[in-house]
This record gives structure tokens, sequence and C-alpha cells, in this order.
């Protein structure tokens, strides 16, 4: 009972989160740069953040992450950290040679006011740019927002490589989230699948999930490509999955070169990939394949056949806005009730959606944006739940209520396949089905009396 | 929109004649949002009538980061917007962050959008450019025209002299420009030529001399600028002046900043004539 400290009674808290249900902003940053073919990220702060961003990114992909800092000291926090990041930027062509810089700043480098456009634009001036290299910068301070805002800041600044030659090329921008290495490869399959031609940003498949080939590659092979960030400019459409993730780059773009874009849920389950397809389908005017919709027919079947297993099975879940949206979407459609819902990160319009999405269930359903994991168990306790579903650090109050548990989003740090099997996507449906099924069954067969232990299920 | 930023030696009076030339800005028709990034949050007492209002960061304290653009900025004099940066209390925290955090924030919640039909944003700024935060106005993208508030005092041009660095920083890689010197007198002997050969020195122009009377003490007192408390009086006119003065101003420059010994003899060749 390692978590056996947790009163039941709710008391008021303002000043105080126990168990943060977010992380920080750079390690978003850090993600969604690998994204990117041949980049570097680079931390501009003290050396501590950046090793503590690149070992949580290794910790949760079992990858090396490659990533640069500009080591600041006392007297960088004194003078500004101008100094280091024009001589890191000078270092970092010089010995590891990326196509392109992706620098994030920290708490300390914030704090100080250093202005990453302004140095940029020196390191450009004073040449220390190659040609045909490019430095990239986000602001995020972890003292707002989180991991979330951070990632959606850097592929904000990701969109910022467009360029238009006022000629549309016919592709279609799919900006994925903060999902996995396989989840992008999803995705991108499904796009080819019903025909469309996409650029996928970022895309950390073959950057965060890649083989073990006895050959170190600081740039792995897989990432969006410097041509590809730029023709982003002259696509026809652009779909952002997930609005904390990926609505911001959209509505760049849409700004900036005129790319109409349109903001959806990140496809996970049927209904949210049903819509995922059919703006597919419709910005690039084409008929969904037979091969799609045997994959969708495939996850409906399953849904059926298992129907009574799931229906009014309690859940809670913790996570990121747009994970936790797309999912509750999925649970309530499965005759599931998802009734206790937390993410650490901010922002009053997460709950006003999951309201939404919850009402048909016909009843309370606690949710809180930038709530922690200590309410979350509190809720559990005054109303328990038949299955949890969250990261890694959900399994203490897994073991402690005893609870089936499903381990899904990031940071997963005790399990290993997350990277490698999509959940996105019907076919990614049909995963966490299985996922979900197993567990509550497996808690089933353990619980079941000898004359109701049941050959088949 | 112009973008505007006054900078100028603390107890120079930029508040006081950021606000006065906003009336008078407004008196002809011009819609002007002033941004206060002073800690001691009164860059806005004037046109407010009072230090009434609630500062970003207080809204931002007490109510976390669901902030909507009414509830942090103010109508004042004139129907000019004022918002308050705001700050901690003397001696503990970072008020450079705090106006990076107020300015960051009025950007996303919209307060530069065309859809305001701003014609100005001021920014008044603390003192000197202690720190990165306090050049936070002045950043790509931001404050695109710099007012020094000046005046014949050596520490005056001093600080002057010190902030047209920050400037020549900035604007290497960005677009910020120098749009003049604003002599705020002080009645020191022969102040406009000598602040005139200042802004020669530096590359610019004073736009305007703001003569020293006791109406703009009599207008504080009554909490309000000058042209409100009495348009009539010679004072009023002065603002105008300056108004129009910026209103009319082409001439940015990036600013050559003098050597000490440089600012020292000017002092002594026009501080010392009458001697």
């Amino acid at each position: 009972m390692l978590l056996r400290h947790t009163p039941v009674e709710i008391t008021e808290r303002k000043a105080l989160t126990i168990n943060p249900a977010k992380t920080c902003q750079p390690i978003g940053a850090m993600y969604a740069a690998l994204g990117i073919h041949g980049c570097l990220p680079h931390s501009h702060g003290s050396q501590g953040c950046c090793a503590y961003h690149r070992s949580t990114l290794t910790r949760h992909y079992k990858e090396p992450v490659s990533a640069s800092t500009s080591s600041f000291t006392e007297g960088a926090s004194v003078f500004g950290g101008s100094a280091n990041m024009l001589q890191a930027i000078n270092n970092i062509f010089t010995v590891y040679n990326p196509e392109v810089i992706a620098v994030h700043t920290t708490c300390l480098s914030e704090t100080i006011g250093d202005d990453l456009p302004q140095i940029k634009k020196k390191a450009q001036l004073e040449g220390k740019v190659p040609d045909g290299k490019y430095v990239i910068s986000a602001s995020t301070p972890s003292y707002a927002g989180s991991h979330v805002t951070g990632f959606s800041s850097m592929v904000t600044s990701m969109a910022g490589m467009a360029e238009s030659t006022g000629k549309k090329n016919g592709k279609v921008n799919i900006i994925p989230g903060w999902v996995e290495p396989a989840d992008m490869e999803e995705i991108k399959r499904l796009a080819g699948l019903v025909g469309v031609k996409s650029i996928v940003f970022p895309d950390t498949s073959g950057v965060l999930n890649g083989p073990l080939s006895g050959e170190y590659k600081m740039f792995p092979d897989g990432g969006t490509t410097v041509a590809e960030l730029k023709a982003t400019g002259d696509a026809n459409a652009t779909l952002a999955l997930g609005d904390w993730c990926s609505g911001e780059a959209a509505r760049y773009l849409d700004k900036a070169h005129k790319v109409p874009c349109q903001v959806l849920d990140m496809p996970f389950g049927l209904k949210a990939t049903d819509r995922f397809i059919d703006a597919l389908r419709t910005v690039a005017g084409v008929t969904v394949s037979d091969e799609v919709a045997l994959e969708r027919g495939q996850l409906v079947d399953l849904i059926t056949d298992m129907h009574q297993y799931l229906y009014k099975k309690k859940v809670a879940i913790f996570g990121d806005p747009d994970q936790l949206i797309a999912m509750t979407d999925f649970l309530v459609s499965l005759d599931m009730e998802p009734i206790h819902i937390v993410t650490g990160t901010p922002g009053k319009k997460f709950e006003k959606r999951i309201k939404e999405i919850t009402n048909e269930m016909g009843r309370p359903v606690n949710v809180k944006a930038r709530g922690d994991m200590f309410l979350l168990h509190q809720w559990i306790k005054q109303e328990p739940v038949d299955l949890l579903i969250g990261n890694t650090y959900g399994k203490y109050i897994a073991r402690d209520e005893d609870l089936p548990f499903v381990r899904w989003g990031f940071p997963i740090l005790d399990r290993q396949g997350h990277q490698y099997f999509p959940t996105v996507g019907y076919k990614g449906g049909l995963r966490l089905l299985e996922k979900i099924l197993g567990e509550l069954m497996d808690r089933k067969d353990r619980d079941d009396s000898e004359s109701q232990f049941e050959l088949v299920l | 929109m112009r973008k505007i930023a006054i900078y100028g030696k603390g107890g120079i009076g930029k508040s006081t004649t950021t606000q006065n030339t906003v009336a008078g800005l407004a008196e002809f028709g011009r819609k002007v949002m002033v941004v206060g990034c002073d800690p001691k949050a009164d860059s806005t007492r004037l046109l407010l009538g009072g230090l009434s209002q609630k500062s970003v960061l207080d809204t931002l304290r007490e109510e976390g980061e669901d902030v909507e653009l009414d509830d942090i900025r103010k109508k004042g004099y004139g129907d000019s917007w004022c918002v308050e940066s705001g700050g901690p209390e003397p001696g503990v925290g970072c008020a450079g962050r705090g106006i990076i955090t107020s300015i960051n924030m009025l950007e996303s919640l919209g307060a530069y959008e065309e859809s305001e039909g701003l014609d100005y944003a001021f920014y008044d700024v603390l003192g000197d450019v202690v720190c990165g935060g306090f050049a936070m106005p002045i950043r790509d993208g931001k404050a695109e025209e710099i007012y020094i508030v000046v005046s014949g005092e050596m520490m005056a041009m001093y600080a002057a002299n010190n902030i047209c660095k920050g400037i020549t920083k900035f604007a290497q890689s960005g677009g910020v420009r120098l749009g003049g010197l604003i002599c705020n007198s002080r009645a020191v002997d022969n102040e406009a030529d000598m602040i005139e050969e200042l802004a020669r020195k530096l590359g610019t122009k004073m736009i305007y001399f703001v003569p020293r009377h006791n109406d703009v003490q009599r207008a504080e007192i009554n909490r309000k600028t000058v042209i409100e408390w009495k348009p009539e009086v010679e004072q009023a006119d002065a603002y105008r002046g300056l108004a129009k003065a910026i209103d009319e101003n082409k001439n940015m420059v990036i600013p050559t900043p003098l050597e000490i010994e440089e600012l020292e003899k000017l002092l002594m060749d026009y501080g010392l004539m009458e001697a």
C-alpha cells in the first residue's frame, strides 16, 4: 500500500499538486523536434534540464535521444545566454552537422528573458548557420502549460518553415499530435489506403522505433524532411489531429499560407477514426477503399461480439487532453462508463468537451484539467472503477486499489510494445480493445468462483 | 498600428508624459492602448482617474491561467485601453519575467488583433533596461518605435545613452528604431540646446520640448491628465504638440551611443556656459 496515506475525503487544495499528471514543456518540444529528419534538439539552459528531458524520452522509447545544451553557468544567467547559444550553433554545425537545430528554452533562459528569435538572427548575420541549414526555436517555460504545450509550440515552429510557391502540390498536411512512432506510421498507412498524398509532421517513425543494426546513426532515417516541411505551405489542406497538440500549427498554416485546416480529434477508437477517414476522403475527393471498410468492419465486429463484457464497466482515465478526449469518446461508444478523468494540462475547454461527450451516459462524471493523480485516486476511492487506463504512473493506484490497468499514454516505463504497435485507426482500435478485454477477462478468471469459471468467454 | 515604447531614467516623468500624450492622441481621434510595464502599476493612473486597476499578474495569480481580456484591461480617458502589467513587491520575485508573461498573455488574448482597431500601443517601461525582461517590449515584432524621455540632468542623459546601447543591440537583428528624444524640462541651463545636441550625436532628434509647469502637478493631484483636467491651459497645448509630433514623426534611426567622455564633455560645454 504505497499510497496508503491518500484520504478518501477530498479537501480543497490550491497551492499543492501531488503526483502531477504532466511533465516539463521541453520534453514535448524535444519529442516533436525528433520528428524532423536530421534534427538535433537543443536545450537552451543549464545541463541538468537537457539530461532529464533526454532520459525521460529514452526511458519511454528505449532509444538513444541525442540533444545538445547551451550549458548555462552562473555567468550565462547574469549576462544572458546569447554567447552560449551562438557558440553552440557554431559547434553543432561544425561537429554534428544536422540539417536542423531545433532550440527550445528552459525555465532559466525564459526567466532571464533570452530572446531566441533575436539570437537566431544574429547567428545568421554572423554566418554561423551554413547555407541550406536551419535553426528553429520554441519558447517552452515549464512554469506554464505542460509537456503538451511544449510539443505544440515546437510543432508550430516546424510549420514556420513552410514556404508557398503559389502553386498547390496536391498534398494534405497531417499533423498527428503526440502519438507513438507506430501511430504516426499507421496514420501514414491509412492516408495511403484512402489514396491521399500526405505530409505528416512531426514524424518520429523510424527515429524512435528504429532497428538495432549494429551501426549507430546519430540521425536515423526517419523524420519529416526539410523539403517536406517547406512544401506544407503549398498543400491543399491541413488535418490537425488533436487541438491541444496540433491546432496551433494548423491555424498558423491557414493564416500564413492560406492552407485551409480542419482540427479533428486524435483517431483513437471507432468514431474518431471514422471522422478522420471521412475528412481524408473529403479533402482528397475520393471514395473510401474496401480495405479501409474491411478494417472498420473488423473493429465493429469485435465490439459487437464482446459488448456484454464492456457494458457499464466503470473506467478511470488520466493523461493528456487530446488522447483523453478521443479515448473517452471511444469508451462511451462501447457503452463503458468513463467516470473519473484527469489531465495535468491546464485548459477549461477540456472539461467542457469531456462533459459533452459523457453527457449521453446520463450520470455525473468527475473531470478535471490541471488535476493530479492524488485527486484521481481519491475519486476512485469514493466511487470504485472496474478499469484504470493511463501511463505507468498509474501502477501505484492500480496496485493499491487492486484494479485492472491498461498502460496507454506517455510515459510508459515498464512495459513494451507501445513503440511498435499502433493504437490509432481501426487496427489500433482492435489493439486497444484487445488490451482492455484482456485485463477485464484476466480479472474475471481470477475472481470467478469454481462453479462460474468458464472455458469459453 | 504603431507600437511605441517609452523608456527613460526612473522618475524622469515617463508615465506622466505618456499619459498626457495619449490624452492628446485620443483627443484627435486616435485609438490607443497603454501597457504599463512597471511593477508599481502606476502607468495608467491619470487616464483611469485613480489606481483602481487590477494588474495582469494579480489577475493571473488569483484566477489562474484562464484569464479573459476584459479582466485585465480597462477603459480610460478618450476611450483609451489601459493595462497594467504589475509585478512583485520590491525585493522579491522577478519583475522582468512579469513583463514577459503579461505581454505574452496580451498577445495570446488578442489585444493587438486588427479587430481591436488600435492606432497605437504604448509600452511604458520602468527605468533603465536593467534585464532581459525589461527589453521584452522591444523584441522583434513588439514595439518598433522607441522614445526616450530625458532632461538636461547628467544622470538622465547618461540613462538615455545607456538605453540607446540596448536599442542598438536589438536593432541589429530586429525592426526596432529610435524615434527620438522627448525633453521633459527640469529647467536646467541651456536644456533645449543641450538635448538637441545629445540627440544629434545619437543620430536622432529631440522631437519635442515639454516645458516645466505646475499644472502637470495640479492635474496629477486631481488624478487626471492635463488635457482632461483643464483643456484650455498652456500645458495642455504642450502635450497636444507632443502628440502631434509623435503622430507625424517619420524619423526612425538606429542610434549611435556616445562614449562616456563624450557625454561628459557635452555637459561641460552646455551646462557650464553661463558659469
